[in-house]
């Protein structure tokens, strides 16, 4: 059962994020993307994480692609683009280089760290160790606004400077001619 | 797998045939039970607006004209599938079930029913099966919801986005916005109720409020259930919040270009989504199921469901009575509305009530706490609003027209 969920959800989150960078329109890029965030969000729901997947859906899929598309929409660039024009010689491949080191990595932690993994069995029980849904949610509070309450507070501070130096930045006052 | 279902009895366990049957039973009658309210919903709002016009209304098909809704969805399924020249074929088909399938969803987590009087816990027995009036009471019942209502905004953003022409353009962005600033209100109104009721689960909200001065509305003071029933008709783009189809700015808003039953499908989901929104503020701050008082006779079960739905009944006939005599925001008045008194509001009476909360538990001088929180809120107000009126003043003299 657990096979089957994970595989669908994995076909989820690659198709998507294939579609991302494949899709030369800027919707339906933010289309797959939603689809690879159900896909993480499905195999939350498969982990016992039922408050991240709902967190997941509510955050990441219910508000940040909704900007991602209205920024889309309002500055009018829903338009395909030619991906065979390239302005910037080296991204694509440094790009390439990039990728395939960070999957060099990601491989050579797996294998390295593999006997940790098969010593540990099945993993952590999340459900015999936490209880029902409720104990779930109460464990995440009690580490976010208990053991890792100042890394919190200060997340949320650099948060607020980034909006009010968005604000700042994006305001014009009439009359000067320039930006302020 | 228990825990995919939630924490129905009914789905713990082996699923053999006995349980199966229930919950596609289940399934069944909800799924019928929501097309079928929808359509008396569409007929109810029709006849009542006809009767505050001083109007007839439907009146031909069917007795009082009750089947007026059956007879123009069969006309819109036989009506000409127009799909435009400019539009993005794939979202365009696709935009409607983003917008009905999440207004269907939300049936599957309210509690319709159950004996929950006396701290009962809701369950019923059903051919030797004890189970609840509810599809599904997963552990996030209400964040499903949340999360629901944020899928629903796609269908109506695309719709607008996919049909490649103007004024659907302007209506999905209308949408957008409106949408997701008013979700932060309505998160923050449930936030309060979370806080009461100490439990995500639907049927546990409920199972929270026994008696009336237990029920949320009540509990919570009046203030969060006013701040969630205004985002939650902002959030269903119901009048007057119903700037992404106004008829004489946009034509018909985002689905203009739609015919036949895509069209049907959004029209569908506007007013299932009337009457789920319903069923969640019963929920929420208003016991659910839970009676005021014990109807004689009527096993505890039905009772319940028909307290259900007399209280949906209620908001049902307000959404239309609103409808009927308000008439609509300006788009920046709604901004106005949402950020600068809905979630300032809703931040302050959360944090109100954590305070008091905090007191009680830690054993503080109630009457002090409660002076000293609201003395600090009301200073905060006045902060704001000293903000808002000094940023409003540099913008006139700036020359920006609103």
């Amino acid at each position: 059962m657990e096979l089957v969920v994970f595989v669908l959800a994995a076909a989820m989150i690659l198709v998507g994020a294939i579609g991302v960078i494949v899709r030369s329109n800027p919707v339906h890029a933010a289309l797959s993307l939603i689809l690879t965030l159900f896909g993480v969000a499905v195999m939350f729901v498969a982990q016992n994480a039922h408050f991240l997947a709902a967190v997941q859906v509510i955050v990441y899929a219910g508000a940040i692609v909704v900007l991602f598309l209205f920024v889309i929409m309002l500055l009018g660039v829903d338009r395909s683009e030619d991906l065979s024009s390239e302005p910037f010689k080296v991204q694509r491949p440094l790009a390439a280089i990039v990728g395939l080191g960070v999957i060099g990595l990601v491989v050579a932690a797996v294998v390295s760290s593999r006997d940790a993994i098969s010593v540990r069995g099945t993993g952590l029980n999340v459900a015999d160790t936490l209880g029902d849904g409720d104990t779930n949610i109460k464990q995440l509070a009690r580490s976010v606004f208990g053991d890792y309450v100042v890394a919190f507070e200060v997340t949320s501070v650099l948060l607020v400077v980034a909006v009010v130096g968005t604000v700042l930045l994006t305001r014009r006052v009439k009359g000067s001619g320039k930006d302020t | 797998m228990t825990s995919l279902i939630g924490l129905d009895p009914i789905a713990i366990g082996d699923l053999i045939w006995a349980p199966l049957l229930i919950i596609l039973l289940k399934v069944l009658v909800i799924f019928a039970l929501g097309l079928v309210v929808t359509m008396f919903m569409v007929w109810f709002e029709r006849k009542a607006i006809a009767g505050m016009g001083n109007r007839i209304g439907p009146n031909k098909a069917g007795p009082w004209g009750l089947l007026q809704t059956l007879a123009d969805g069969i006309k819109l399924f036989f009506k000409e599938d127009l799909l435009p020249d400019r539009a993005d074929r794939f979202v365009f088909k696709l935009a409607p079930y983003l917008a009905f399938v999440p207004a269907f969803l939300v049936w599957s987590v309210i509690p319709l029913g159950g004996d929950f009087s006396n701290g009962k816990d809701g369950l019923v027995e059903w051919f030797g099966h004890s189970t609840r009036v509810q599809l599904a009471d997963p552990p996030v019942g209400i964040l499903l919801f949340m999360a629901l209502s944020s899928v629903a905004v796609y269908g109506i953003m695309l719709a607008g986005w996919s049909s490649g022409s103007k004024y659907p353009l302007l209506g999905s962005v209308r949408a957008s916005a409106q949408m997701v600033s008013y979700e932060a209100a309505l998160g923050l109104s449930i936030a309060t109720v979370l806080l009461l009721a100490g439990t995500l689960s639907t049927s546990g909200i409920v199972g929270n409020q026994g008696g009336f001065t237990d029920w949320h509305v009540v509990s919570t003071g009046i203030v969060p259930f006013i701040i969630f029933m205004l985002a939650a008709t902002a959030e269903m783009n119901r009048p007057p919040f119903d700037l992404v189809e106004a008829e004489q700015e946009l034509v018909g808003g985002f689905n203009t270009e739609y015919s036949s039953i895509r069209f049907g499908l959004f029209f569908l989901a506007e007013f299932m989504n009337t009457v789920t929104m319903s069923g969640i503020i019963v929920t929420l701050f208003f016991g659910g199921p839970q009676g005021l008082f014990d109807i004689p006779i009527i096993p505890g079960a039905i009772e319940g469901t028909l307290w259900f739905i007399a209280k949906v009944l209620v908001f049902l006939y307000v959404y239309v009575w609103m409808r009927a005599t308000l008439p609509r925001f300006r788009y920046d008045q709604l901004m106005d509305l949402g950020w600068k008194v809905l979630i300032p509001a809703s931040l302050g009476w959360f944090m109100l009530l954590a305070v008091l909360r905090l007191g009680r538990d830690e054993g503080w001088n109630r009457p002090l706490v409660g002076v000293i929180s609201g003395a600090v809120i009301a200073g905060c107000a006045g902060l704001m609003s000293v903000a808002v009126r000094t940023s409003r003043a540099k913008r006139e003299r700036e020359g920006v027209m609103f």
